[in-house]
């Protein structure tokens, strides 16, 4: 038997449920209580030894690095707290079995049950605080699943809700709280983290660690301010409502408390805000219970009051208060889930749960009325009863705790007053729906439930009973055993008697038990008073609700304010990020802008270069509503840029700058035909004015960043091209060596770039039908003559002499300028002259109609080029060459680097046919309807 | 030299390469070719990442040039992490794309390889050139596959993704340009070195360069404020591809993680730690902004494109706290987040398809068929997503707040990440909510897609197990995550191994 096996029974247990629900509604609820029937079978045979005063550590490796392990714990408080998660989880599930509906899909319930019920074991069982952090998260998530179980109902899914943003918020602070609390501990397991309170208390973290994990527990627990999710979770199934309320979910945040009581409390500040939380809950939670109309909501809020009750007695710290502490959770556990079955049973034969129309039931179902009317007076605190003793032991520890202070009378009066209320809210409970006259027009006549159902009802009744009248036979060694293992030492000794003469306890619960008496009496007067004053006022829910749609509200004006959907915007905050980040660079490396390089001396060509550039790109911003000058100017612009290259000797780039710039012109041209040829409107004014600012900002910084560069002194690797070219890469063409050879893998992505945008281009354009203009701007229509004769002619003319100086270029291109980059260019103007003067039906004939397999050949000897070099055992890309003699050709040389052009040349040629092809298509598809285009396929 | 190197990269790019070539194959078998492609590179992943492991750095110096003339290829654990994330990522979205989302345009398959061809280039190059080169890859096959469909909303999308990414593109070539002109040098190791022995009249441009290369990273990892190209483009794209897309992020994350670490890493000199000022700012502020934007949304994938925001500050955060333990927790939470985004916009394309004309837009409908089964998934992904416990995310968040411990920042990381968390709590509860819980009783059943349901959700249970995965075995991943991290913070063995002889180049 191991802890851990305990905790998979039940989850393993869950899936099962949810399984058999399958053959049978009732299915479920058999299984679902056989395995917590198995849970508590493994659990009962390590109680003797827990007795003893042993302590069970389990341990297996999950996540050691991190201190996270699967280590399991079980003493005196560990052990309270499963039984009562098993025992009255079985009871639970019996009950639910006759209280869920022939609606209600039994599986799904179960499976939900036993998951809760596994997570809140695994609270209970955790040694390692990380694992028990995961569970009480689960624990969160499962009640989500739980109270949302009737999902169509608006209140039960606004419910799970709330519960699951409250408990899940709590959840993650107790998540940072307790990696401090691992952290200042120095482990996460509570066997080191219980040993070492003062080394905590003394931490610098204590603080904001404490305010964590009690954000956690209180948040959990229900604790003034975050308690009014309770009350909105009744709106699950009423079996569930009375699993969380008593042995589950808001006992496991005051689990917590007691679990780390040793390591945290003792300080002002766990007095202090433990003890404020305590105390308001308990007087909030007891008023508001008073004024509730719905039987769950009235229990709703008495737990909560309870809940402040346990969290006021482990504030007050003493190990006698601690003591009183656990005995309250185990009483509480008992008559509240015996309360809320009552109320389930009232609500599930009599249509309601208002106790306005609620009345005089005891004709109706004097058993159940029986049963509800004992577990009422245990929470009121009366004699005879369980609730009575633990109830004593609060106000003397109140008492008690209140003449060390100041003010201290302040404590057991405020304790009263809450004393006070708790019987008015019982007696209510009783009256109002026992006696009080008749029903008021129920929906059905109420009766008594099934045996069964009842059960459970009696066996916690009993329980009350038991413990009230022989506490010392009862409940006192698992009180002891559970208390020691709160406060980690040997428990103070206790007296349960119920009789201890007269003393101030004894006084105080007189006083509560009349005065509640009275307050009752004066309810209607009172209930005035709440529902015209206080109500409107004091809703916590309502005050959630505004903070969650502020939260919506602001979260979305903020997204609508960044994201507009703009691309100017987009570009806009990029420009800006890049000149704020360029900047800050550069003034914190610091150093000077310029560099100290000699400056050559400035000549007429190339001022008068740089000035047709300047006045160039001008041009083309303020025309940019002509588009066609616009794409000449650029032109102009490109053309003026390869001469520059030509001037500081650059002729491989002049030559590719040329040819890229002919067959993006070209290609421009056919793509701006399709452009709507009215313009939208401009940008307004200011936004056209910061668009200039950070145009010319970025220019500015674009600008300087190339001078800073330039300005320096440049020292590169670059030596070491120009000394290998020849010896390595066969060539004396440096910039083609570099190409192919040197970085000839850069050249092999960059052909499969150009691949990828033809292949995306005719992806594209396949798919859309774009109608093109009639006439042009002005109106007129389109030259008849689309393709003059002399023109035509030329340009045929012309081909073959292209042709012939494209191979040229590409064979010369090892060792001059040139290249397979430049020749593939040189092909695609000839073709595109063609096209241009011959018109696409004329041009198409003749060409490959699908140049798809031209594109992947060219990728592919590319590919292979690099491959070969594997066969004689050299990386890929490498590259060898040799001279060869032919006759009547003479010497010349052949470098494996020329396949690999060759392949660079076909990706050109065949992704700008690709394009081109497809552009042409359009172009005919806008004069005429789309007629073979299938064929290009 | 071992080839297995630059293996995943060859067989990505000569399977798009065939695939292009058999055009006229019948799709089945393409598909099969595909799929064969993507599966062995996760088989190449899996047998690099072991080799690896013991910390050695593999270098393939392609053309046979040795560093830093020539271009590198460099495999360390980091890339091989990268590889392995990426395959695995792949391959279920393409399982599910071949269930007909292949069929929506042309060429789906060898832009998808190719896509893998970038991707792993980027991972794997040692030179800051050729990372622009993988870039524009990437850039490209990712415009096609954003657009493959098509529509009128895609084509807006993709056509504003490009346009800002070939700004990014520009802005790379200025900086790569600028270290060139400064340093001399291309290859990333020998820029390290370069800057250590840096003159301080040229460091602000230095400077000034290495921050615009993580502007044009930030950018590809949408950090605020350029985050905006990514909720619609994720959006509005289909359910692969908006899978595939979860490890594109990643991609400027991992750029950024390497220019920290290596490039401007501790060895840098007085340039030593260049992003630290930037980093950790942005990065929580992407944290809240991603979970705010998911709070804002108001249709599924918008909602999953903002968290993945969301997570790339979560990302970062880790990145940016710059320990070893920290470091260790963004590398774990790096394919967690991979996962978790991918398998939810599987799971939002089955929704979409169950709900008629209410999209994936968060209204009322008709109850889905299959809406427990969904409802599920939708469940069980919310929790991994928003790092409930007890998966994957839990334990991404926990390391990070972890190593958060003691850095100056502590408060604001501990305040942001656990706030972060209860945001996206908030917004994915309302949104499950709406699409599972808030549904009336149909009138007449909506139409239930034709393919099988085991079919359909396998590619997602199968990343849903990923990240189980990773729960279980945290411990051997984390070890590996921190023994990267290791390796990342020495940067030695990276430098090392690419300049075996050092110091000969000043």
């Amino acid at each position: 038997m191991n802890l851990m096996s305990i905790i998979i029974t039940v989850f393993a247990g869950s899936l099962l449920t949810a399984w058999v629900s399958r053959f049978g509604r009732l299915q479920a609820a058999w299984v679902a209580g056989l395995i917590t029937l198995a849970a508590l079978a493994q659990l009962l045979p390590m109680v003797p030894s827990v007795f003893a005063g042993n302590t069970h550590i389990e341990h297996w490796a999950w996540f050691p690095s991190v201190g996270l392990d699967l280590s399991f714990r079980l003493d005196g408080l560990a052990m309270l707290f499963a039984l009562l998660i098993l025992g009255i989880g079985l009871l639970i599930v019996l009950y639910a079995r006759y209280y869920l509906s022939a609606r209600d899909c039994m599986g799904r319930f179960y499976s939900y049950l036993l998951m809760f019920m596994g997570a809140m074991l695994g609270i209970a069982l955790s040694e390692n605080v990380i694992q028990l952090l995961i569970f009480w998260e689960l624990t969160s998530l499962t009640s989500f699943l739980l109270i949302s179980y009737w999902q169509d109902r608006e209140e039960a899914r606004q419910g799970a809700r709330m519960a699951l943003a409250i408990t899940g918020a709590g959840g993650l602070a107790l998540l940072g709280g307790l990696i401090m609390l691992g952290q200042i501990a120095g482990s996460y397991e509570l066997s080191v983290i219980l040993n070492s309170g003062d080394q905590i208390r003394a931490h610098p973290l204590y603080v904001p660690m404490l305010v964590l994990v009690l954000l956690g527990a209180f948040t959990k627990s229900a604790q003034f301010p975050f308690h009014f999710w309770l009350p909105n979770a009744m709106a699950a199934p009423t079996p569930v409502s009375a699993y969380l309320h008593s042995a589950t979910m808001v006992k496991a945040g005051v689990f917590l408390l007691a679990r780390l009581f040793p390591a945290l409390s003792g300080t002002p500040e766990w007095s202090y805000l433990v003890g404020g939380a305590g105390l308001m809950t308990l007087l909030v939670g007891a008023v508001f219970a008073l004024f509730k109309h719905d039987l769950k909501g009235l229990l709703a809020y008495s737990t909560i009051s309870h809940l402040g009750l346990i969290t006021l007695l482990f504030a007050i710290g003493t190990p006698l208060a601690a003591v009183a502490g656990v005995f309250h959770i185990i009483n509480h556990a008992i008559f509240k889930a015996s309360l809320f079955m009552a109320a389930g049973i009232i609500d599930h034969e009599a249509g309601s749960r208002d106790m306005r129309k609620l009345n005089g039931l005891w004709k109706y179902m004097p058993h159940t009325a029986m049963l509800a009317m004992v577990a009422s007076a245990a929470m009121a605190g009366v004699p005879l009863l369980n609730g009575f003793l633990s109830k004593e032991m609060f106000f003397a520890e109140a008492a008690s705790a209140g003449s060390h202070l100041k003010l201290g009378w302040l404590l057991p009066a405020a304790v009263t007053i809450a004393g006070i209320f708790a019987v008015a809210y019982s007696v209510r409970f009783i009256h109002d729906v026992f006696y009080n006259g008749e029903p008021i027009d129920l929906p059905k006549t109420p009766h008594e439930p099934p045996r069964w159902m009842k059960l459970p009802v009696e066996l916690l009744v009993a329980l009350c009973l038991l413990v009230g009248i022989l506490p010392q036979a009862t409940v006192q060694p698992l009180l002891e055993i559970a208390s020691a293992g709160v406060l980690q030492t040997t428990p103070p000794d206790f007296d349960l008697a119920i009789w201890h003469g007269v003393n101030i306890a004894l006084i105080m619960s007189v006083v509560a038990l009349v005065g509640g008496g009275l307050v009752y009496a004066m309810r209607l007067p009172l209930f005035r008073l709440h529902d015209e004053h206080l109500a409107p006022r004091l809703q916590a829910k309502a005050v959630f609700d505004h903070i969650m749609s502020a939260l919506f509200r602001f979260a979305s004006a903020l997204t609508r304010a960044l994201d507009t959907g703009s691309l100017q915007r987009m570009l806009v905050l990029f420009f800006a990020g890049a000149l704020v980040l360029g900047v800050g660079g550069f003034l914190m490396g610091g150093g000077p802008l310029s560099g100290n390089r000699a400056m050559l001396p400035l000549d007429p060509l190339s001022l008068m270069a740089a000035l047709i550039l300047i006045f160039g790109t001008l041009a083309v911003v303020m025309s940019h509503r002509q588009r066609f000058t616009a794409l000449i100017l650029i032109g102009v612009v490109g053309l003026v840029v390869s001469l520059i290259f030509v001037k500081f000797s650059g002729p491989d780039l002049a030559l590719t700058q040329l040819s890229v710039e002919v067959v993006t012109i070209v290609l421009l041209l056919l793509a701006l035909y399709f452009l709507p040829q009215s313009h939208s409107a401009e940008s307004p004014r200011w936004r056209r004015a910061r668009d200039l600012v950070v145009a010319l900002l970025a220019g500015t910084g674009a600008a300087l960043l190339s001078w800073a560069v330039l300005s320096r002194p440049f020292t590169s690797i670059s030596d070491y091209f120009l000394a290998n070219s020849v010896p390595g890469g066969g060539g004396s063409n440096v910039v083609n060596v570099i190409l192919v050879d040197f970085r000839g893998f850069d050249t092999l992505g960059e052909i499969t770039v150009l691949a990828l945008a033809a292949l995306g281009i005719f992806a594209m354009l396949e798919r859309i039908y774009l109608p093109g203009p009639d006439a042009d701007a002005q109106g007129r229509p389109w030259n008849w003559d689309k393709h003059p004769a002399v023109m035509a002619s030329f340009a045929r003319l012309l081909l073959p002499l292209a042709l012939m100086v494209s191979v040229f270029i590409f064979l010369r291109g090892h060792n001059l300028p040139g290249g397979g980059f430049i020749a593939g260019l040189v092909t695609a103007v000839a073709l595109i002259m063609q096209y241009l003067a011959n018109g696409e039906e004329w041009t198409q004939d003749r060409l490959p109609a699908n140049t798809h397999p031209m594109l992947a050949m060219g990728l592919l000897i590319a590919t292979l080029t690099g491959l070969g070099s594997w066969l004689f055992g050299y990386p890929f890309l490498t590259s060898s060459f040799g001279h060869f003699h032919l006759p009547f050709i003479g010497e010349f040389e052949l470098a494996t680097a020329m396949a690999f052009d060759l392949g660079v040349y076909l990706v050109v040629v065949g992704s700008v046919l690709l394009i081109l092809i497809y552009l042409g298509l359009m172009h005919g598809a806008s004069h005429r309807p789309a007629s073979g285009k299938e064929d290009y396929r | 030299m071992n080839h297995l190197v630059i293996a995943p990269l060859l067989l990505p790019l000569l399977a798009g390469i065939v695939l292009l070539l058999l055009r006229p194959l019948p799709l089945s078998q393409r598909r099969l070719l595909s799929l064969a492609a993507v599966l062995a590179l996760v088989v190449m992943a899996i047998m690099l990442l072991l080799e690896v492991a013991d910390g050695s750095v593999w270098v393939y110096a392609l053309g046979n040039w040795p560093a830093p003339y020539g271009i590198v290829l460099v495999l360390d654990r980091l890339a091989a992490l990268m590889l392995l994330t990426t395959s695995l990522l792949a391959l279920f979205a393409l399982l599910y794309a071949c269930r007909g989302t292949d069929l929506a345009g042309r060429h789906f398959h060898v832009l998808f390889q190719l896509q893998l061809f970038g991707l792993n280039g980027a991972f794997l190059t040692g030179d800051l050139f050729n990372l622009f080169v993988f870039f524009e890859v990437l850039l490209l096959a990712s415009y096609g596959l954003l657009l493959h469909g098509s529509g009128k909303r895609r084509t807006r999308a993709g056509l504003h993704f490009v346009v800002i990414n070939l700004a990014g593109s520009t802005l790379f070539l200025f900086a790569v340009g600028t270290l060139y002109g400064v340093l001399g040098s291309l290859n990333m190791a020998d820029l390290a070195v370069r800057l250590e022995g840096l003159a301080p009249a040229d460091r602000g441009v230095a400077e000034a360069a290495g921050l615009l290369l993580f502007v044009v990273f930030a950018l590809k990892a949408a950090l605020i404020p350029l985050h905006l190209w990514l909720p619609a483009a994720y959006a509005s794209t289909s359910a692969p591809v908006a899978a595939l897309f979860a490890i594109m992020t990643k991609v400027g994350a991992y750029a950024i993680l390497r220019l920290d670490t290596l490039i401007f890493g501790a060895g840098a000199g007085a340039s030593a730690h260049l992003l630290d000022p930037w980093l950790l700012p942005l990065a929580l502020a992407t944290l809240a902004i991603g979970m705010l934007g998911a709070i804002a949304s108001t249709a599924l994938r918008q909602q999953l494109a903002y968290l993945v925001v969301a997570s790339v500050g979560s990302l970062l955060v880790a990145f940016g706290l710059g320990t070893e333990a920290a470091i260790a927790a963004g590398l774990y939470y790096l394919p967690h987040s991979t996962f978790a985004a991918g398998a939810f916009f599987l799971l939002a394309d089955s929704i979409v398809i169950r709900r008629g004309d209410m999209d994936d837009r968060f209204q009322a409908n008709a109850a889905m068929t299959e809406r427990r089964l969904l409802g599920g998934y939708f469940f069980v992904l919310a929790v991994i997503t928003v790092g409930l416990p007890p998966l994957s995310g839990f334990l991404g968040k926990f390391l990070t707040l972890r190593a958060a411990l003691g850095h100056p920042a502590e408060a604001w990381v501990f305040a942001v990440v656990l706030g972060g968390g209860l945001l996206g709590l908030i917004a994915l509860a309302r949104s499950g909510s709406v699409m599972f819980y808030r549904a009336y009783r149909p009138a007449h059943a909506l139409k239930t897609p034709g393919s099988r349901l085991v079919v359909e959700l396998a590619p997602l249970s199968a990343l849903v197990l990923l990240s189980l995965a990773m729960t279980v075995w945290a411990e051997p991943i984390h070890r590996y995550a921190l023994d990267t991290a290791e390796q990342l913070l020495g940067g030695a063995d990276y430098i090392r191994a690419v300049l075996p002889n050092r110091g000969g180049l000043q």
